[in-house]
Order: structure tokens, then sequence, then C-alpha cells
């Protein structure tokens, strides 16, 4: 992947329990490595331009007859739009049903959010952080759809049971992202709701921003079903608009 | 799991038949009971639950699934909100599992899904829209259209993580019922779709019939 570091705009790190919103415009690249294991990274995105239109977890699960998300996936909008594609994925895949930790499940799991003693270091929780960083735009848990978990991925029984891989957790895990439409990124970095464990973890994740090799003919997520190349037409007869 | 009920439809206090491609909105009060029947088999029933005091708070496939550790809702299910709370309780099911995986149709899903020149063909997402619109009264907009049930339809997922629309398990006068533990909003569309197995590609009526607490 060296050729998405190679136009680097920005870095940075976040550490376990923290959240940020920013614009993506198409042709951007987000990289996200998850730098001492265990990571979760919550994300949500919106078109920048109709927050109307949105991440939409059935849509994009459904069209690609997939559950787990990963290298070669597109992430669909309620619009029939291909909002970002998965160009990189050395994990093990990634879950887009189990939701956020709130407030109570981490009190009851790991200690009360406590600003007073633990200053920035508190157990932030993922529904709050991101009815947070939506109120910023004007957007309230209306507005929250099923969100993004990268990092985690799902093991599903016979019988429907759901329950989170340990598989692999290890640190050095890397996604690439490479926007197909001007986006607003909605993320967090706190702990994926299905993780056991007693004590919040105390992870890291780096975020770069770089511009994206174009879209070429063959490209991997373009061509991974039929279903993404017709997701890549809409896309072009949407950008006819601009 | 197969739970019968044993309400008789004798004491039923409304019943009301929504045909193909129609919607249905309506107050479903604290303790009331709703059962949605299946009438001639396959039809999937796309349904979404609000709190009629406060529509943002709505149905969570997430958080419903999440909290009982399973996919499929079935009887002993607590539908929850987007805040957790318990909006309704499944109280019986003689159909055995039901979906909340893989949303509604939408006109711009169907282009994705089968051909981008099938983008106005009737889909489920376009009842809401016109329901939402026929009924301001509600207070839902289209920011509150989110994820549903799919009452009646079979989306199983392999361990190898294949998620496939499949025949229905359902058949006709198959239904389900649940108990309301909070006033709420009940919003149905019963599915137009005709591409792909979940109304057997004919699309039938369905019926609801409430009990009062």
């Amino acid at each position: 992947m060296t050729e998405t570091l190679e136009n680097t705009h920005y870095s940075t790190r976040m550490s376990v329990g923290k959240h940020w919103s920013l614009r993506l415009r198409r042709g951007l690249s987000l990289k996200i490595s998850d730098l001492k294991g265990c990571a979760n990274v919550g994300m949500v995105l919106y078109n920048s331009m109709n927050l109307l239109e949105r991440y939409n977890a059935p849509d994009t699960l459904k069209c690609q007859h997939t559950f787990h998300l990963t290298q070669g996936h597109c992430l669909y909008s309620d619009m029939g739009r291909i909002m970002a594609s998965i160009v990189y994925d050395d994990a093990d895949g990634h879950e887009s049903i189990c939701g956020n930790t709130s407030a109570l499940q981490i009190a009851n799991q790991y200690g009360a959010r406590d600003y007073q003693n633990d200053r920035n270091d508190w157990y932030q929780n993922g529904q709050d952080a991101f009815l947070v960083e939506l109120a910023k735009y004007g957007l309230d848990r209306s507005d929250l759809p099923a969100n993004i978990n990268f990092f985690n991925k799902c093991v599903i029984g016979g019988d429907g049971g759901i329950s989170l891989s340990e598989s692999n957790l290890n640190a050095g895990r890397s996604i690439v992202l490479r926007f197909e439409m001007d986006c607003l990124v909605v993320l967090h970095t706190c702990p994926h709701a299905l993780l056991k464990s007693s004590e919040y973890p105390q992870g890291e994740v780096s975020l770069e921003i770089s511009d994206a090799p174009s879209v070429e003919h063959d490209d991997q997520c373009m061509n991974s079903c039929d279903e993404n190349k017709r997701g890549f037409e809409n896309n072009r007869i949407y950008h006819l608009g601009f | 799991m197969i739970k019968e009920s044993f309400r008789s439809l004798e004491y039923a206090s409304s019943s009301t038949k929504i045909n193909a491609g129609d919607y249905f909105i309506s107050i479903l009060g604290n303790g009331d009971t709703l059962r949605i029947v299946d009438l001639e088999g396959n039809q999937a029933a796309d349904t979404l639950f609000y709190s009629a005091e406060d529509p943002s708070v709505h149905y969570s496939a997430s958080n419903t699934i999440r909290e009982q550790g399973n996919l499929y809702l079935t009887a002993g299910t607590d539908l929850r909100a987007n805040d957790n709370s318990v909006l309704l309780s499944i109280v019986a099911d003689t159909c055995g599992r039901h979906d909340t995986l893989g949303g509604a149709c939408s006109t711009e899903s169907n282009t994705v899904r089968y051909d981008l020149e099938k983008r106005c063909m009737h889909a489920c997402r376009d009842s809401w829209m016109l329901a939402i619109s026929e009924n301001p009264e509600f207070g839902i907009k289209k920011r509150d259209i989110t994820h549903n049930i799919n009452f009646f339809m079979n989306v199983p997922v392999t361990p190898g993580g294949e998620l496939t629309f499949e025949d229905g398990i359902s058949a006709p006068g198959k239904y389900v019922e649940m108990t309301a533990r909070m006033d709420v909003i009940v919003l149905i569309s019963n599915c137009p779709q005709l591409n792909n197995p979940c109304n057997g590609y004919n699309p039938t009526p369905i019926e609801l019939h409430t009990w009062n607490q």
C-alpha cells in the first residue's frame, strides 16, 4: 500500500474512547491501523452535501451477499450509491450489526465514566461518542444508523447465535477506505460492545489521509460482484450532476 | 421458536387487511397486542416501530440482536429501541423466525441488486415515504426511516458469513404476535418486491388483528 502513503496529507493518532468527525472528498483514502491490538473503530458515513443520505448496513450487506465486510467490498448509502470502497484489509473482516456500547453497559462492565478523576482517559461509550459528533451537524439519535465496527468480526452459529471473533485482534492490522463520493465521516474508538473484558482496553489507532490512486476498469472493488459494477454506475450518474 | 397464541379472534378489537404494496400506520397502546397474519404464505411484512411519545426513539436492529445474542427474531424476543428500551415483546410465533438484517427494498437498492432500469418498480421505502407524507401527525421524517424488521422473511447467515435471501419458511396462515411495552407507532409496508423470493415472486395480502389490554 505504499502508493497510498506517498501523498499523505495528514496523519494522526487516536487512543481508545475518543471521537472525531471530518469531511473527506471523493478521491481521498483513509488508512486506519490498529497500533496496539484489540482496537475498535465505530464509523458512520453521510453524504456531506445531503446529510439525509447515509451509510446503510442492510443494503451494503445484502447486495454483496455477505455478513462480514472486507477488502473488495463497498459501503453503500441508502440511495444505492457507493460512499467508500474497502481497497485494503489485512484484518480478518469487520462487522456492521452490533451497534455500540452505552453508558450503562460501560459502567456495569468497566466502571462509570468519570472525567473528574480520569480526565481524558475516562471510559467513554460508543453511543454517546456518536451523539456528540452528530450534534455538531444538527443530527441526533434519529440519524444514527447501524454503524461499522472496524477490526471486529462476529462469529455466527448455526442457530443465529452471535459472538465476537477472537481469532485476530493483533496489533498492526490495517484497512484502507477509498472515498467514492464526498462524505462526512463520523468515528469513535470506543470498545466493541461484545468485547469480553473487565478492564477498559488501552488501544490506539493511527489515521492517514492520502490521495487514492484513480479507479481503473479492473478495480477489485468494482469487479468483486455485478452489484458493485451497478453501484459504481450509479455513482457515475450521480457525479454527472456536478 | 414455535409458540401458539392463546388469543381468540372473537375478542380482537380490530382486524385490518393490507393488500400487497400498501402501507399501514397506526398507534398500538401500551399493553395492547398486535398479530400479523401471513394470509397466503411467503409474504414479507417490512415493519418499523417508534415510541408514540417521541419518534426519535425508534426500533434498533443492532440493539435487538446484540442484547439477545442472536440474529433471528421469534417468540421471546424483546424488540428494542435505539435507547435500548423495549418497544414490544414477541409473545407468539407460528413461523419460527423472522429477519432483521435484510432491510427494506428501495428503488435505489433495486438498481444495485437487479438492474438500473428497474428503478421505477414499487418498493417498501417508497411506501414508507408516502406513509409519512400522508400522515404528518405522527411526526416521522425520512431521517427516522431506519433498519426494519422483515416479518416472515428468511435471510439466513451461514457460519462462513454468507448472507442470502431464501425461500420463505412461512406458509398460509402463519402469524407472529407482539405486545407493546409502551405506546408505539406501527409502520408497515406490505412488501411489493417482485425480484427475489422474499414474497415468493407473488406479493399477497397480510392481515392485522389487535387486542386491547
